[in-house]
């Protein structure tokens, strides 16, 4: 398995459990009457599963095992494939802490860290197409 | 990778893009207001991200690595298949322009139909592949 592979891989098994110690956080609320405003952290704890976890699993697998793209590059842009790894989880760490903030206390630092959050997040996914689009072939 | 699984990942791959591109104004948004009708992007996003990428991919992914038969066609009942694809896919556009459209709970109702009969299609074709190789 290539490194970044790896990297990705790993990553998405650590957001998978942050994900689920968040969720429990939220479903300990009630039982417990903590004083915890869950719906600020529920988007949060969604995008960790389905980007954190789901996405980042596939796309590691996706540079792994797709056809390769070329006798030279069989992986595609390697750099590219890092560009990736790195927009999308810098993306969702900026999202982790400042979307709830945002929520909370709102103010123009936490406002202007979920933009940039969600520049590099997009910047991330648009990066994945195009490095990937030309694996994706018959044979 | 065999032709329709091209068209399933490649499917997934440009609802990932539009997806993302929304999840992002969204977000965008959210820090700093760009536009208040902005939001009702929200119910196509999810759309996108989930039956557009991640079902799609999934599904893709599939119809490519299920063990095949001996004898042709190898990979069984195609046309199901490809009945579920394009069934799907049709399913995802009547309910991203349900979201822009008042009153649209017709297009909702046929949109979700759309997509209940495709995941029944590929079920009944990937039913006979899921085997012991
Ligand atoms: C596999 C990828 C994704 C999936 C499955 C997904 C799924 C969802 C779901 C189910 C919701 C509704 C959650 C709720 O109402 O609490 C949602 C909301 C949202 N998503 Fe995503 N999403 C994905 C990627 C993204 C990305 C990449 C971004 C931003 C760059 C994004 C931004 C948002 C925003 C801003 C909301 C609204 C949050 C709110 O209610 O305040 N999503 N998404």
């Amino acid at each position: 398995m290539p490194a970044l592979t790896r990297w990705f891989l790993r990553s998405a098994l650590i957001s998978f459990i942050l994900a689920l110690l968040l969720g429990l956080v939220i479903a300990a609320r009630a039982p417990l009457n903590l004083e915890f405003p869950a719906s600020a952290f529920s988007p949060v704890f969604f995008h960790l599963f389905m980007v954190g976890w789901v996405a980042q699993l596939i796309f590691g697998v996706v540079f792994w095992m797709f056809p390769k793209y070329s006798r030279e590059q069989p992986r595609g842009s390697e750099a590219l494939g890092w560009a990736t790894f790195w927009l999308l989880n810098l993306g969702l760490a900026l999202r982790l802490v400042g979307e709830p903030a945002q929520v909370l206390a709102p103010s123009r630092l936490w406002g202007w860290l979920l933009a940039a959050s969600a520049l590099l997040q997009w910047l991330a996914g648009m990066i994945f197409v195009i490095n990937t689009w030309g694996r994706v072939k018959e044979r | 990778m065999p032709r329709l699984s091209v068209w399933y990942i490649r499917a997934a791959l440009v609802y990932l893009l539009l997806g993302f591109t929304f999840g992002g104004l969204l977000l965008f948004h959210k820090g700093v207001p760009l536009h208040p009708t902005l939001w009702r992007l929200l119910p196509a996003h999810i759309e996108f991200v989930f039956f557009g990428w991640t079902v799609q991919l999934i599904l893709g992914m599939a119809f490519w690595i299920l063990p095949r038969f001996a004898k042709p066609p190898v990979r069984g009942n195609e046309p199901l298949a490809w009945a579920a694809f394009i069934a799907i896919n049709a399913g995802i556009l009547l309910l991203a322009a349900a979201s822009f459209l008042p009153g649209s709970g017709w297009l909702i109702l046929a949109g979700r139909a759309a997509e209940t009969m495709g995941v029944i299609a590929f079920a009944l074709h990937a039913w006979p592949r899921v085997r012991a190789s």
